[in-house]
């Protein structure tokens, strides 16, 4: 990481450990911190297949929402217990994600989009018919809050700003594994199959079984992000395995420019939520706007606001370098 | 000792045939050419070799062992190596990357999830030794997408050869490359000679008879012709293509 990333960094980390404190006072809300939060956790989880492995998975939203039902399922049935619980949902949306990769890994482009597409819509279906479990159209209702037992205290998430700390805990914990886990040798063999699939087949690799272990580890840590969000709406609901809710983590990656950065995720989820908010509070219809934004970054620039940033400072560096030659050496 | 041969091999995309009884046997430690007109089936032997393809009858051995039908990634772990004629490179990686990304001890740990790629000392030592042989000293960090065409070639060689294998299969490695270019890897080939199995497709005659120790033409699937270079220079198919015009030297 250079010195300017962990400036920035720093300062983002510094504004979300203050969030609570002004929030309220730029006119927007507790419960927004959570949503993005959990949202960016989601969408870097996705990047690791989007961004890293090149493996366009269009119906993510099944394994969060597997993950916000196991929540709620553990909780109802096996005991309500946060940690058990939380680990109940990373495993199941694991499990989901290695059934379903275990019939994709040996597909690659529109192929593999198409066949997520597909079981997301199994889940889905599944979600919104198995009344008796699901809850079906309305959902799992009344999911509580449980404490954070620590062992040597608990600490209560049931106030906004306690959970929003939580899963600001929880979000840095997991940023920082997916920052391990891409610049591991197994991160450096997933980029070189975004790269060149074929060839890495050829020096020796089983491309198979990384495409299927990435699938994974993708899908689990969604599922974790979708337990945080089961516990924060205090329910579980079918809407997010829907393809149209799988579509906005897309959207989020590509804005924020995963395909370029690692934190693409993360700008691409708060932008988001901030542009629902400020959209939404002028028009009804937001999301064209929101939308059309989308297409316009597609279409002018495919790397979003992270590679904007990184163009921009790279012809800063430029210019720099031309302008004032022995101030760059210095 | 790394032999490699092909014993009668067929093959048909639907109802076309496209290999008919393909036999040839590249010694080990020689330098073995393939030539043969634009859709010969020279390339599809290649696919058929290293995995890419299995052949709907006959065989491929290495050292006498069966590994026909085998995938690519197992023929590659046994030593036998390939490069591409269309460039199959870690674009987005720098050249050093690209090396060490191939090399087997790197791969070994490729399930590593925890540890990092930038202190692995034993892959990164490894490409840079490759990377020296095939003439790209000073241009490791450079991204593979920034290197000259030719750099490209030579790179496209050095992660063929990160496995430090057996049997190299070179497919058009001079394509594209312009006079000069061409001279540097004939160089880059030469010094490989003798150190390792080497089979090469290729269209320029002057390369392929200046180096290799024997050479098999390729036409409608089948081989129709084989032997040194100076015995090919008498057979009548040469005779009537364009390397015809080459002066025998």
């Amino acid at each position: 990481m250079g010195a300017a990333q962990r400036i920035s960094l720093g300062l983002v980390l510094a504004a979300l450990a203050t969030l609570p404190f002004w929030i309220a006072r730029v006119g927007l809300y507790q419960y927004l911190g959570i949503e993005i939060l959990v949202w960016g956790l989601y969408a870097l989880s996705y990047n690791l297949l989007l961004g890293y492995t090149g493996l366009p998975s269009f119906g993510h939203g099944a394994y969060f929402g597997v993950g916000a039902y196991a929540f709620g399922l553990m909780q109802k049935y096996v005991g309500a217990n946060l940690w058990l619980d939380l680990a109940g949902a990373i495993l199941a949306a694991a499990l989901s994600g290695a059934l379903v990769a275990t019939f994709i890994s040996h597909r690659r482009g529109i192929y593999y989009a198409l066949m997520t597409i597909a079981f997301c819509q199994i889940f889905w279906f599944v979600a919104i018919k198995w009344h008796s479990v699901t809850g079906g159209e309305d959902g799992l209702l009344g999911l509580k809050r449980m404490p954070a037992e620590l062992g040597f205290a608990s600490i209560s998430l049931a106030d906004n700003v306690a959970l929003y700390y939580f899963v600001l805990v929880v979000c840095v914990a997991v940023t920082a594994l997916l920052w391990r886990i891409v610049h591991s040798p197994f991160g450096r063999v997933i980029q070189a199959i975004r790269q060149n699939e074929t060839r890495v087949a050829f020096v020796g690799y089983h491309v198979w079984l990384y495409k299927w272990l990435v699938f994974v580890l993708s899908a689990g840590l969604s599922g974790l992000a979708g337990a945080l969000f089961a516990l924060a709406q205090l329910g579980a609901f079918p809407d997010v395995m829907s393809l149209h809710s799988s579509g906005f983590v897309v959207m989020m990656t590509l804005i924020g420019g995963g395909l370029v950065s690692f934190w693409g995720p993360l700008i691409g989820a708060a932008i988001f939520f901030i542009a629902r908010d400020a959209l939404g509070a002028l028009t009804s219809t937001w999301s064209l706007w929101y939308g059309l934004m989308f297409m316009a970054i597609v279409v002018l620039k495919p790397e979003g606001i992270a590679g904007m940033w990184q163009a921009w400072r790279s012809r800063r560096n430029a210019r720099a370098s031309v302008s004032a030659p022995v101030k760059a050496q210095a | 000792m790394a032999t490699l041969e092909a014993r009668g091999l067929h093959l048909r995309f639907g109802d076309r045939v496209v290999l008919e009884d393909i036999s040839l046997v590249f010694p080990d430690r020689r330098f073995t050419g393939i030539m043969g007109p634009n859709g010969a089936g020279k390339t599809t032997s290649f696919n058929v070799l290293t995995g890419r393809y299995r052949p709907h009858r006959g065989q491929v051995l290495l050292d006498g062992a069966d590994i026909t039908g085998l995938p690519p990634r197992a023929i590659a772990r046994k030593g036998v190596s390939r490069s591409f004629q269309i460039m199959n490179l870690f674009n987005d990686f720098s050249a050093l990357d690209n090396v060490a990304v191939a090399v087997p001890e790197t791969r070994a740990r490729g399930f590593s999830l925890l540890g990092s790629a930038r202190k692995d000392s034993v892959g990164t030592e490894k490409a840079e030794q490759v990377l020296a042989r095939v003439g790209l000293r000073g241009k490791e960090q450079v991204a593979a997408k920034n290197l000259s065409y030719g750099d490209r070639r030579a790179l496209e060689i050095g992660v063929a050869l990160a496995a430090n294998p057996g049997v190299l299969c070179l497919d058009e490695p001079t394509s594209g490359l312009g006079r000069e270019a061409t001279a540097r890897l004939a160089d880059l080939v030469r010094g490989l000679r003798g150190t390792l199995t080497i089979v090469a497709i290729e269209h320029d005659m002057e390369f392929l008879f200046g180096l290799a120790d024997s050479i098999a033409v390729i036409h409608w699937g089948q081989v129709i012709a084989r032997g040194t270079p100076a015995e090919l220079r008498e057979n009548p198919w040469v005779k009537n293509s364009n390397l015809g015009k080459l002066k025998a030297r």
